[in-house]
């Protein structure tokens, strides 16, 4: 039975490593000089282009955190990121809109005018997107619900196949029911959280400043459900489910809520998806952009670490991005015409080298305790023997 | 729970034995039962879907014992199935007609300095066949090329996770990343537009009970079965497939034995790519090569896997007839547009999966 107990996960703890700070200063530099470079030195050019950038990456890492949840730190496999993506942003973006109207749009739902409820606080500017990020949030929480009811008991890829499937359909529901989300059409105009607040030039400052505040709730969200003893049992079930069944530990119900709390995850980032970006189409939902993206970002800056997940995200889509400034270099046709499949070719190749070289990623899992002994060891500095920071040694405890 | 004391056992228990096995007969017969009775209706009815099903049936059924087989031996579940058919499918295309996508897309290169189709009548038709001798040599080569490609796969990557120990999922993971890796390829040197083998007009065959078939078609049903056979003779008339089964059933009591597991497992690499790539050609003769397809064809490659029982090469090979023709038969349905052809799979797998997981005819290779 040895091929049942993963082992990527019982990792020695090794000193740090200067293979991720590398990594990070090297993408940096590369997306501060490229853009410089091409601007011909136009500073105020490369920082737009960085808020922009920085603003997704905080999307992206929020979807690659809602995987963390259930890959991470339950090992529960979720290949199907596309279908809970795009509940969760075609959920705000109905939910924010005006009803339809005119001769090419048809969707259902648009609620952005009944929920301005709160009028002196301006809140037709926030409160719409606040009910569409719970929408979204429960809606994709929900389809994870049913879907886990008949897969999540059998063995851990019939989720995986299950989830590609869900994707695969909700894709082909999109596209062809028109009369749903508008179809290939795509819904456009999507209102901005608080875009009348601010100058329309400076609103990118904003939309940062937004994302990066849910990426922030988010992280410190599953930072301190990992460390409640709910968060332990998750770990214990991932390395050996069997020895947490044996110890009174219901293991289904565990399983279920760290997959519905990852898709719930996944369905508020879809929602500040459908906000950033304020148009959906089909044709951006695909397996590779929408599900295996983020595969790679968790892999890559590795798998049960919340900041491996968020430097992953920054590292690949930093490598997206300057690959993308590539094509606006003179490059030979042969590759030029091609770029955008190099960049895939290199995508899967990297998380399977990534995988067989440096399976723990690029900021590797540490232990976690427990909030209450870390606090303890603060109050009472540890004895020379013992590790620093949030590598407890527990044995003398 | 088990029972120390097994005389003593109460009637609620004996009971709770009876329902289990009712359960189960009724769940496996059950369910055959309503495939049967879908089947007759369908026959009665949508005789055209029916036919359309059961040639896409046998090309997923021929993937789906591939699949099955590596999900037997190996114990994951190969998500670069789909892509390796693409990629053999491609294979072949290269080896008929020599054509790269050149420097701009749109622009075709040869780069073969001989191809298939310049043997003497290579590409003269056969009967009324679409293609000549040479699709079958293109089909044979690319059966060796993919099986070398996925036994290199093997060797570069799948081995070292094994001597890893990694867990099964880890496996997979590795294997969506070939898969898009294997995709982006067969992007870069054949460009995302469709292409075919030929675009010689496909002549119609009439068979009995009023039913009209191409002759392509036939083929693709024949040579289906005809591989599917002798897959089987391989597993159960050979040496070799006792080896595979017992590596299938208990790897370390396999190895004890002295079965060289290492080679029993490259050789199921190597059955495994030639039947996909029998499958990806027949796949390339049906519908036209697209690169997009490999993914997709997931869901009905496991859909019939599942159904069939994972590790079940004759179950596989029924499972993907019946997805095959329940697919074509519900997308005539009014209110299903053709474009939920896959989700019809989809709904297959979860009901499955709800009803029965081991599957209609058990797990067991």
């Amino acid at each position: 039975m040895s091929f049942l107990r993963p082992t990527l996960f019982r990792i020695p703890v090794k000193p740090a490593s200067l293979v991720a700070p590398a990594t990070v200063a090297l993408v940096t530099a590369l997306l501060i000089l490229i853009p410089f470079e091409r601007s011909n030195g136009d500073t105020s050019g490369v920082i737009s282009f960085l808020v922009s950038f920085l603003t997704f990456v905080a999307i992206y890492a929020i979807f690659t955190l809602g995987l963390n949840v259930q890959w991470g730190y339950s090992g529960v496999f979720n290949f199907g990121v596309l279908g809970f993506f795009m509940l969760g942003a075609y959920t705000a973006a109905i939910v924010t809109k005006e009803p339809a109207s005119g001769n090419f749009t048809d969707y259902i739902g648009g609620f952005g005018g009944d929920l301005d409820l709160l009028p002196w606080l301006s809140s037709d500017e926030w409160l719409p997107h606040l009910v569409g990020l719970a929408a979204a949030a429960g809606v994709a929480g929900l389809a994870a619900l049913l879907l886990a009811v008949p897969t999540l008991r059998l063995r851990g890829d019939y989720l995986a196949i299950a989830t590609i499937g869900v994707a695969e359909v909700l894709r082909r529901v999109v596209i062809e029911e028109t009369w749903l989300v508008n179809g290939t059409r795509g819904l456009t105009g999507v209102p901005r959280p608080l875009g009348g607040l601010v100058d329309s030039s400076d609103y990118k400052y904003l939309l940062l400043a937004i994302c990066g505040t849910f990426l922030v709730l988010i992280y410190l969200l599953i930072e301190r459900a990992i460390r409640s003893p709910w968060g332990r049992v998750l770990m214990a079930l991932r390395e050996d489910e069997m020895a947490t069944e044996a110890s009174g530990k219901n293991v289904f119900a565990f399983k279920m809520q760290s997959f519905v709390m990852g898709a719930a995850i996944m369905g508020a980032g879809g929602a500040i998806y459908a906000y950033a970006s304020s148009s959906l189409t089909p044709e951006v939902f695909t397996h590779f952009f929408a599900t295996f993206l983020f595969w790679a970002m968790l892999i890559l800056g590795g798998s049960g670490n919340n900041r491996g997940a968020i430097v992953g995200a920054y590292v690949l889509w930093g490598f997206w991005t300057i690959t993308l400034q590539f094509q606006s270099y003179d490059l030979p046709d042969l590759v030029e015409t091609r770029m955008p499949y190099i960049r895939e070719l290199v995508l899967g190749t990297l998380i399977v080298a990534v995988l067989l070289v440096r399976p723990a990623g690029l900021l590797p899992q540490r232990r976690q305790v427990s909030v209450w002994v870390e606090r303890q060891l603060k109050r009472r500095p540890p004895s020379p023997s013992g590790s620093s920071g949030a590598d407890v040694e527990l044995s003398s405890r | 729970m088990t029972r120390l004391e097994a005389k003593r056992r109460s009637w609620g228990d004996r009971f709770l034995d009876v329902r289990r096995a009712t359960d189960d007969f009724l769940s496996g017969g059950g369910l055959l039962l309503l495939i049967v009775l879908f089947f007759v209706w369908a026959v009665i009815d949508r005789r055209d879907a029916v036919m359309i099903g059961i040639v896409e049936g046998s090309i997923l059924a021929l993937g789906a014992v591939g699949l099955t087989l590596v999900y037997g031996v190996l114990k994951f579940a190969h998500f670069a199935h789909g892509d390796s058919m693409m990629l053999s499918a491609y294979c072949a295309f290269l080896l008929l007609s020599g054509v790269v996508t050149g420097s701009r897309p749109g622009v075709d290169a040869e780069v073969l300095p001989i191809t298939v189709s310049d043997l003497p009548a290579a590409s003269s038709e056969i009967w009324k066949f679409s293609f000549g001798y040479g699709l079958l040599i293109a089909m044979a080569l690319s059966a060796l090329l993919t099986a070398g490609v996925l036994v290199l796969l093997d060797r570069l990557v799948y081995r070292r996770l094994r001597r890893r120990n990694s867990g099964i999922v880890i496996f997979s993971i590795a294997s969506l990343g070939l898969a898009i890796a294997i995709r982006s390829l067969v992007l870069i040197v054949w460009g995302p537009t469709p292409r075919k083998y030929t675009t010689v007009v496909r002549q119609n065959i009439h068979l009995p009970f009023d039913t009209t078939i191409l002759a392509d078609q036939l083929f693709i049903i024949a040579a289906a079965i005809t591989v599917t056979a002798l897959a089987y003779v391989l597993l159960f008339r050979t040496k070799l497939g006792k080896a595979m089964r017992a590596v299938a059933d208990n790897p370390e009591l396999a190895r004890i034995s002295g079965i060289k597991t290492e080679l029993v497992i490259v050789l199921t690499w190597a059955l495994a790519g030639a039947l996909v790539a029998v499958a990806g050609v027949l796949l390339a003769l049906q519908a036209q090569l697209d690169p997009q397809l490999g993914f997709v064809l997931l869901l009905p490659l496991f859909a019939a896997a599942i159904l069939g029982g994972v590790g079940n090469p004759q179950g596989a090979f029924f499972g993907g007839m019946i997805v095959g023709v329940v697919q074509a038969v519900v997308v005539t349905f009014d209110f299903l547009s053709p474009g939920y052809k896959f989700s019809v799979a989809f709904v297959i797998l979860i009901l499955i999966l709800l009803i029965r997981p081991r599957g209609l005819f058990g797990a067991k290779l």
